[in-house]
């Protein structure tokens, strides 16, 4: 069976400076999947995440050279305010603006003119539905933001996200300062949102991509070492630098 | 008592005694201008002109010709400072000639204010023929006033974190609604305090109004932005060196107000400051 690709890259370069980020990546990602990144530190993982969405950009160092197609179009051909509301991002930390739950949530939905008011609110709810924080958050949407614990929190950033209804979803190791129950949430909302959304989730933690990633991709060095199915990596890797990573031997 | 221990006495002691010694000579400057002027301050002192050679009756138009030549200075200065300083943060690539630029700014701020006067007279006044007039003398103060006002704002705006911003582009945001939504509402009180700071400043200077604006004696109120007015720094100025035989207490009475003014000014932006500061939920 051959699986539509939702992003592909080809021979994707980036440089900050003189400093190369990731060589040469050619990667497919396929719709509705769960794609893991696993890789040591400074492997590049964060920079090809980020890549996808154009926020290296903001760097003003950064260079890239290649090719990355979304749907099979090539990004170039969107605006940064387009591709963004297509290609959404959850932050290591949880971010969240120092206003309300409800305004964290409709920031998205009225830049992009959304202004009625029924309409804002259904959002709200659906999106935090989907995120599986409506129930903790529903009597309480006019408190600040900040006030909700960090698990909450990032949950609320992925509603956040689903607020501006996008196609992709980045995750850059979205449960490093989160404790096991409210990782366990979040990885939760991530396999509930595969069936309508492709995610790719960036994580430090291999066990966290073996428990929710479909396919899997090791990073080292800014290569793409191996990609392969999430069993396959984990049980009979075919590099040995990923076996050596994945049983702890470095990294 | 070891020696670490002694020495950080030592320190704590000499750094409060100079803060007091600061804190105490404001003050005493203060007081001093209020018992010597309080006396002479009445209702009918800030609601009349003065007469008999501004050594009797009040201040009316040096207090309005202040207030006029304040807010039309904020009118000018506010827009272009906030406006420059968002550029400046938000837009500009950090290059040689940016970085050269928000150094010169910051020179800016240093320059005497009397050159500033000159400089006004000669391009306000003479090349544009506005005359001595309100608007030349407003153009000239927001002139001096913007290094202060776009420092400040500069300052305001780059004290929001970066994530807010990444917050907001990543959920596709423009970089102005960015700026708009994301930034600017966090960043107001911190460019209130250098807005005021700034045209409190402008407010008490003599030097810029002295060839622009001011007006010597002239017991009525402006009627255009073309005319000429009193204004209560340079009044002060004249009835201390150019008025023979005139009361002190007339003096320090013009001192107090022009503080007064000042000080209702700060109380305003720190009433402003609490309803911005409400907005935001921590």
């Amino acid at each position: 069976m051959v699986r539509p690709v939702a992003i592909q890259t080809r021979d994707l370069n980036c440089l900050y400076g003189q400093v190369q980020a990731l060589k040469a990546i050619n990667l497919e990602i396929f719709r509705h999947e769960i794609f893991g990144i696993i890789g040591p530190a400074n492997s590049g993982k964060t920079t090809f995440l980020r890549a996808l969405n154009r926020l290296n950009g903001l760097n003003p160092s950064y260079r890239q050279t290649g090719d990355i197609l979304l749907d099979g179009r090539d990004l170039r051909s969107l605006d940064d305010s387009d591709l963004r509301r297509k290609v959404g991002i959850i932050f290591a930390l949880p971010q969240v603006l120092p206003i309300s739950i409800f305004e964290n949530i409709v920031y998205g939905p009225r830049v992009h003119g959304t202004k009625e008011r029924a309409l804002l609110e259904q959002i709200v709810e659906t999106s935090l539905k989907k995120a599986h924080l409506w129930d903790e958050v529903k009597d309480r949407l006019r408190e600040p933001a900040l006030r909700l614990s960090g698990g909450q929190q990032q949950r609320l950033c992925i509603a956040r996200t689903l607020a501006v209804e996008p196609e992709v979803i980045l995750y850059d190791e979205p449960c490093s300062g989160l404790d096991p129950i409210s990782t366990a949430k979040v990885e939760d909302t991530m396999r509930q949102l595969s069936d309508k959304y492709t995610q790719i989730l960036v994580t430090n933690n291999t066990k966290q991509a073996a428990r929710v990633s479909e396919r899997c991709g090791f990073f080292l060095m800014g290569e793409v070492v191996e990609v392969s199915d999430t069993v396959m990596m984990f049980t009979n890797p075919r590099e040995k630098r990923t076996d050596d990573y994945i049983s702890g031997r470095f990294g | 008592m070891n020696a670490a221990k002694v020495r950080q006495n030592l320190a704590f002691g000499v750094l409060g005694l100079v803060t007091g010694a600061v804190i105490s000579l404001i003050v005493l400057t203060i007081l001093y201008v209020i018992t010597r002027g309080i006396s002479a301050v009445s209702w009918e002192f800030i609601t009349q002109p003065p007469r008999n050679g501004m050594r009797a009756g009040g201040i009316l138009p040096a207090i309005i010709g202040t207030v006029v030549l304040v807010i039309g200075t904020m009118l000018f200065s506010l827009p272009l400072g906030v406006l420059s300083a968002i550029y400046l943060v938000e837009y500009a690539r950090d290059n040689w000639f940016t970085r050269l630029m928000k150094l010169s700014v910051v020179n800016l701020s240093g320059i005497p204010s009397i050159v500033y006067g000159l400089f006004g007279f000669t391009l306000f006044v003479i090349f544009l023929h506005l005359g001595t007039s309100i608007l030349a003398g407003c153009l000239t103060l927001a002139i001096m006033s913007l290094p202060v006002i776009i420092t400040a704002t500069k300052e305001a705006l780059e004290a929001v974190p970066a994530s807010y911003r990444e917050i907001s582009l990543s959920l596709g945001a423009t970089r102005w609604q960015t700026v708009r939504h994301c930034v600017l509402p966090y960043a107001i009180p911190g460019i209130l305090t250098g807005t005021v700071l700034s045209l409190s400043r402008a407010a008490g200077e003599t030097a810029p109004i002295l060839f622009t604006v001011a007006a010597f004696y002239l017991p009525r109120l402006p009627r255009s932005v073309f005319d000429q007015v009193m204004a209560l720094p340079y009044h002060l100025y004249v009835i201390s060196t150019q008025v023979p035989n005139m009361p002190l207490q007339i003096s320090f009475a013009t001192g107090f107000v022009l503080i007064a003014l000042v000080f209702l000014m700060n109380l305003v932006s720190i009433v402003l400051r609490a309803h911005f500061r409400k907005k935001q939920q921590w």
